[in-house]
């Protein structure tokens, strides 16, 4: 049982409780960057996805050979080699996806995200956790961003997931609404400072949930052991 | 080749060797105390580095050739978007001529002109230009061109402008940029090339009025380079001669 309660602490983590954005702070460029649509949001969350499984996966695998004074030039090199193939590949194999994806791909490499995971987890913890952990923190930017993307392109102009179909295949052109029919349209939204106002609205509602939940178990608190994060 | 059962025995001992001393020297154990050495910190840097620049190397040189027959597909494709594939039965990327255009202001100072021939006449022909001063950047474009000066098509192929206003330019988000087809400098006044808010002919959308205001005038500028040099494109001979220089 002990294992099953560690891996669902590691998914409460990535989803909720240390999400990328709403607990660590991290990510912000690349978030802001393409949040523009609901559809954009989650090519860039299915993109990092890949990558950070992959990043965890590789510095976990090498963490008994890589010493520490020199563990984040090899973090980076990794990611950065990482992120450059799965760019090379996709042009090459997947040039469809490639056209579509292409920007967000190289925009990963800015993500600070994938390095503290790196830090923080992969690079003390065994395989499996990691590569858990890399699904986990990588699923939870993909709902911040869809859900960023998506409160910032109904107040913009109205729609949900415009051109899903071009990301996904034209089986996902179902996704695509128009929320507010008429709308006229609010510039502001759509523009990067539209992205940290919406943002700002998100944490805070994050942080009211968490209040709320906390007010409401206050007195059973089981404690759990703390996974190694904090320890090492 | 064929060896005997000695040497394969004598291959498969020594590997085992390997196998045992790899193994060892993987424990965690070792590695810990390998870690604080200089020289192993030093070996594991480079070591890392030699595998990462191999491995994009090697994927960079098997992956050349397919990312050029991919983009000359995407270039094939966007041609036959803008020249309907009936004008033509001759090589679009292969019949080209480059043609002076830096006085236009359409990104390039020389431009590559795709000519295509039905039975050795030219039909049409098709180029890439860019209108520099879009809201957000460049907004590079293709048309394609009949040979008496009217226009075929004209796509979007890449473009920075905000989602989901500025991007109405696509084809793929809105009918905006297929208004063009039939345009020519004859049948509207050069006034009338301009945003409706600016007197002109076309729509501009909602919220954003500087990028179909920019399009509408690269496309327009792109014509007067047809125009410019229509007798030099449109004359198989003129190209047959500049070939063979």
């Amino acid at each position: 049982m002990f294992i099953s309660e560690t891996y669902r602490k590691i998914a409460a983590d990535g989803i909720w409780n240390n999400n990328i954005v709403f607990g660590q702070n991290l990510a912000l460029c690349p978030l802001l960057a393409v949040t523009g649509t609901a559809t954009n949001g989650l090519g860039m969350g299915l993109a990092t996805l890949v990558v950070i499984i992959a990043s965890n996966g590789l510095i976990s695998a090498a963490r008994h050979l890589i010493p520490g004074e020199i563990r984040i030039p090899i973090f980076v090199l990794l990611i950065a080699a990482l992120v450059t193939l799965v760019d090379i590949l996709m042009n090459a194999w997947a040039h469809e996806l490639y056209k579509v994806l292409g920007l967000f791909i190289a925009l990963i490499v800015t993500n600070c995200a994938l390095l503290g995971r790196a830090e923080a987890f992969a690079s003390k913890q065994s395989v499996k956790h990691a590569l858990w952990d890399g699904l986990m923190m990588g699923l939870g930017f993909t709902l911040v961003l869809v859900a960023l993307g998506a409160a910032r392109e109904i107040s913009a102009s109205g729609t949900l997931f415009a051109n899903a179909s071009v990301l996904l295949g034209e089986s996902f052109r179902f996704l695509e609404v128009t929320v507010i029919p008429g709308y006229k349209g609010f510039l502001l939204m759509a523009l990067p400072p539209g992205g940290f106002i919406m943002l700002a609205f998100l944490i805070v509602g994050k942080r009211l949930i968490d209040q709320k939940l906390a007010t409401r178990k206050v007195p059973v608190t089981v404690l759990t052991p703390v996974i190694a994060e904090e320890e090492s | 080749m064929k060896f005997d059962p000695a040497t394969i025995m004598r291959l498969k001992e020594k590997i085992a060797v390997y196998r045992e001393f790899l193994k060892k020297w993987l424990e965690p154990s070792n590695l810990a105390e390998l870690r604080p050495k200089l020289e192993f910190q030093t070996g594991v840097l480079a070591g890392f580095a030699l595998i990462a620049s191999v491995l994009l190397g090697v994927t960079n040189c098997s992956t050349e050739g397919t990312i050029q027959r991919r983009l000359d597909e995407d270039l094939k494709k966007s041609l036959e978007e803008v020249v309907p594939a009936a004008l033509y039965d001759n090589d679009l990327l292969l019949d080209t001529l480059n043609i002076p255009s830096a006085e236009y202001n359409i990104g390039a100072n020389e431009t590559t002109v795709y000519i295509a021939k039905k039975s050795g006449q030219v039909s049409a022909v098709c180029f890439k230009f860019t209108a520099p001063d879009g809201y957000s950047g460049a907004i590079n474009m293709i048309m394609g061109i009949d040979r008496n000066a009217n226009i075929l098509g004209v796509r979007v192929l890449s473009h920075k402008e905000t989602p989901g206003l500025g991007d109405k330019i696509e084809v793929a988000k809105s009918d905006w940029i297929l208004k063009f087809t039939g345009r020519s400098l004859d049948n509207l006044a050069p006034a009338k090339w301009a945003v409706k808010k600016d007197g002109g002919e076309f729509d501009q959308f909602a919220g954003a009025t500087i990028t179909p205001r920019k399009s509408v005038q690269a496309i327009y500028r792109g014509l007067q380079l047809f125009k410019a040099h229509q007798e030099q494109l449109i004359n198989p001979a003129s190209h047959q001669s500049r070939d063979k220089e």
